[in-house]
């Protein structure tokens, strides 16, 4: 683009005014007419069969409209057999599925009612626990099929470990981790029998997706299906696509044509529904001389699925860019056990795995007695190790290096357990950041001139909190040429072009390239003095993003912890980050984007665990007073920067995503810091307080 | 079992008839439509329904409607007049104190009332000196919110938020 006069700029967010005053709709709010509850019933056994589901007591109870079974629900032909298969069959396949749900006229009796449904069950043998060397384990991607293989393997990797002159050869562990986000999942669901429509209001990450997967299971017409989510209480991946609570919802609509059906998932729901991160244990070993160049890097990342649906965490996938080395391997190796459908939770694969490769980065440092920053300085890559092929915008050795000078990394005692203060042990630690630049082609915008000098800039996009009401806007307003005052963006909404996922930090990215080019479109098609109403259409291509080179960002975290000597209670005063990503198109929010995403790593560091029970197969610690998050008081001196760029090659704006790179290695440079606090290396987290007391 | 109750939300007085087990919270988003006040987790545990009755904060999942009866409550809606924000909600837009929203009109009733009680002299678990007026700084700010969960983490901002609000 030649012009950035709005892009660069600070604004705050348009829709700011409403949502401190609360006044912004979310899925549950949307003012309906005489709507009903829903609460659903939920198994609880990790495996088995119904054997009859006795629902009178429930239905007697009055205000009770109608309990939906699997015996009586309507069959979906298009559900598949996935999580989408909604009272389909008798069969339970983890602890915490739908096994029946009523309808009533208030959520009070709503609740009541489900208590009241009596669910027998013939159980099965269950496995829910996963293990280095689990009998079922497989390897996700066969050789011939799409996507990112599971396997790679380059050199000859176990000679150069034989001959490496340091090897660092560890086993590092995350756990399952919810990502809870404070909207719980909601769908208000309306049927209207004439002319068989279903509109949902949804707290998702795309209307669009939320729109193909449900007219899919119900074998609809898209055309009649119409998703509305004009602001979502946040997601992190676990809202990306349509979940079995949307499925459900639009089930008891149509039972209950003309009445909107109101379905918010309690906390407690959210455990077992909506996705979460599979645990990882994943072996990395380094080869390297002495001086830290590493000749051989090997990533092995074992991880769960359900039984019900695959989805693979592709953890390893990190060490197959970060560092040069002639002999690499990673793979991925995975169980299906008799657990909920685990899915994206913020930077799948990149945070659980490069918090075990730099974490072990920081190993093979001190091995080597060479400074952190520099080791990984040493093993730059020049080219994509991946591909051969040319960095688009690598800056990892700016970010450590002038991250390093601005967070005051220099001068350290490099020793662990070197510098006490008062009772508390205090180190520093690094880790590099990195997330690729993900793209989708084939969002659609449409600009229409409304007179006056304003446009209508209209793509289906969603705003759950990353700023795409603002930065949309100011990526439209210089696409066109004219102030942000002059641009009325519509967004959240089916009724609008198709859009893609908010996920992958790819939203500003896609729908700001469709933008783009109907401002383009616009341009040549009415030219500088367009009549109102004139309208242009245009989709982002599928050949925006420069084949030739290997786009990524790149980042440095930096964290400094005290650790109390006879408690060994965790504190992080300090945490500086500094990132590459392109053009900032807004900086007050893409701030706001990367520290977020770094409390979110120090919460994964220190307090984030869903423990499973292994005798049946739910959460035990399934809610906010026992999942721990990252509250105000564990926060402190946090700060992010970013190095100022662009990135033609990526978008036409110059941009790259923000959303998760600041998740990415926020948990190892905890962990590093940690170590040399205390000379404690803690490779399974959370790092709690127990495995610090000595 | 059922109770007619009068319920004063942001100035406006309503008579209602709810089933005694209706929260707070549900009553003012489910039955008068007041869907300011977030539900989060319905258990206390993360703020996001925070409200003010008569001036201090509560969490409107954990009373129930009709022990509020006649009570004054305010919700982030409620807090300034037509057309205008209250100081502190000002201070979120201008710090970007939010990110999702979802937790932020709790996030914003909550820094009220406890504006509120330092301003009485209510000692926290970090003030060093149980008497005499408080000197909220950042720890005391930190500690006073920590009953407001925000998964976005937009916590440095809430702080310097309230912290621009209180001066």
């Amino acid at each position: 683009m030649s012009e950035t006069r709005v892009m660069g700029q600070p604004l705050t967010r348009l829709e700011g005014e409403r949502k401190v005053t609360g006044r912004a709709p979310y899925a549950y709010e949307h003012p309906l007419t005489d709507p009903l509850y829903l609460h659903p019933v939920l198994s609880t056994v990790p495996r088995g069969r119904l054997t009859g589901v006795d629902a009178s007591a429930a239905e007697a109870l009055a205000g009770v409209r109608a309990v939906l079974t699997p015996y009586n629900a309507e069959r979906l032909a298009g559900a598949g057999d996935g999580e989408f298969a909604v009272l389909q069959s008798e069969e339970v396949s983890f602890h915490g599925q739908f096994v029946a749900a009523v309808v009533a006229d208030t959520p009070e009796t709503a609740r009541e009612a489900a208590a009241l449904v009596r669910v027998e069950y013939a159980r099965a043998p269950h496995d829910v626990v996963l293990t280095a060397d689990h009998e079922r384990l497989y390897r996700p991607v066969g050789e011939d099929d799409e996507g990112p293989a599971s396997d790679t393997e380059e050199g000859e990797v176990e000679a150069a470990l034989e001959r490496a002159e340091v090897v660092v050869d560890q086993t590092y562990r995350t756990p399952t981790e919810h990502n809870n986000p404070m909207e719980p999942h909601t769908t208000v669901a309306v049927w209207e029998e004439e002319p068989g429509r279903l509109t949902l209001y949804d707290s998702t990450q795309g209307v669009h997706v939320v729109r193909a997967s449900v007219a899919g299971v119900f074998g609809l017409d898209p055309e009649r299906v119409r998703v509305v989510a004009p602001h979502v209480g946040g997601g992190f991946g676990s809202k990306g696509e349509a979940h079995a609570h949307d499925v459900l919802a639009a089930m008891a609509a149509r039972v209950l044509p003309g009445r909107p059906v109101k379905f918010a998932l309690t906390r407690q729901h959210m455990f077992s529904l909506v996705g979460y991160r599979t645990p990882t244990i994943q072996r990395v070993r380094l080869g390297a001389d002495r001086r830290g160049r590493l000749d051989v890097v090997v990533h092995e990342s074992v991880e769960q699925t359900s039984t019900v649906q695959e989805f693979t965490e592709n953890s390893a996938m990190c060490s197959r860019w970060m560092y040069a080395a002639p002999h690499r391997r990673t793979r991925h190796r995975m169980a299906a056990l008799d657990v909920p459908v685990n899915f994206w939770m913020r930077a799948p694969g990149e945070a659980p795995g490069m918090y075990a490769l730099e974490s072990a980065m920081d190993e093979l440092a001190q091995a080597c007695g060479v400074d952190p920053v520099e080791l990984r300085v040493r093993n730059e890559p020049e080219r994509d190790p991946q591909s051969g092929a040319p960095w688009s915008d690598r800056q990892l050795v700016r970010c450590l290096r002038e991250g390093a000078e601005r967070f005051g990394w220099y001068g350290r005692d490099p020793s662990p357990r070197a510098r006490r203060e008062g009772d508390w042990w205090v180190g520093t630690g690094v880790a590099a950041a990195s997330y690729p630049h993900l793209y989708n082609p084939g969002s659609v915008a449409v600009v229409r001139y409304g007179g006056e000098g304003v446009y209508e800039v209209s793509i289906g996009a969603v705003d759950i909190g990353t700023g795409a009401w603002t930065a949309l806007t100011q990526i439209a307003a210089d696409a066109l040429g004219v102030s942000v005052s002059r641009v009325r963006l519509r967004i959240g909404d089916t009724d609008l072009p198709s859009a893609s996922v908010a996920g992958g930090s790819s939203g500003t990215s896609s729908w700001g390239t469709a933008i783009v080019a109907a401002a383009r479109a616009f341009a040549a098609e009415h030219g500088g003095a367009p009549a109102p109403g004139a309208v242009a259409r245009a989709s982002a291509g599928e050949d925006t993003v420069d084949e030739g080179y290997a786009v990524y960002s790149f980042g440095a975290h930096f964290a400094e912890v005290a650790v109390h000597a006879d408690t060994g209670e965790v504190r992080v005063p300090r945490m500086y980050g500094l990132f590459s990503v392109g053009r900032v198109v807004n900086p007050r929010m893409v701030r706001s984007q990367f520290l977020g995403g770094m409390v979110m790593g120090l919460s994964m560091a220190l307090h984030e665990q869903s423990f499973r029970d292994p005798r049946y197969g739910h959460v035990a610690n399934g809610d906010f007073a026992e999942y721990h998050v990252a509250t105000n008081a564990d926060v402190r001196d946090l700060r992010a920067e970013w190095l100022e760029g662009e990135d033609p090659r990526a978008t036409p704006m110059g941009s790259r995503g923000v959303g998760e790179i600041g998740v990415v290695g926020t948990a190892a440079a905890v962990a590093n810091a940690v170590y040399h606090a205390t000379g404690v290396r803690v490779r399974d987290l959370p790092i709690t307080l127990d495995t610090l007391v000595r | 079992m059922e109770a007619t109750i009068t319920l004063r939300v942001d100035g406006e007085k309503h008579e209602l008839t709810v089933d005694t087990r209706t929260t707070l919270l549900d009553a003012l988003r489910d039955r008068l439509g007041v869907t300011s006040p977030k539900k989060g987790c319905d258990h206390g545990q993360c703020g996001a329904c925070t409200v003010l009755v008569e001036g201090r904060r509560v969490l409107s999942c954990l009373t129930f409607a009709v022990a509020q009866e006649e009570a004054e409550v305010t919700t982030a809606a409620g807090l300034a007049g037509e057309g205008e924000l209250h100081p502190v909600a000002r201070a979120f837009v201008d710090n970007d104190g939010f990110q999702c929203g979802y937790c932020t009109p709790g996030q914003v009733c909550s820094a009220v009332g406890m504006l509120r009680e330092a301003a009485e002299g209510w000692p926290s678990h970090v003030s060093g000196d149980l008497e005499g007026p408080v000197r909220l700084d950042d720890e005391e700010i930190r500690e006073r919110m920590s009953g407001n969960l925000c998964r976005c983490g937009a916590y440095a901002n809430i702080v310097a938020a309230i912290r621009e609000a209180a001066e």
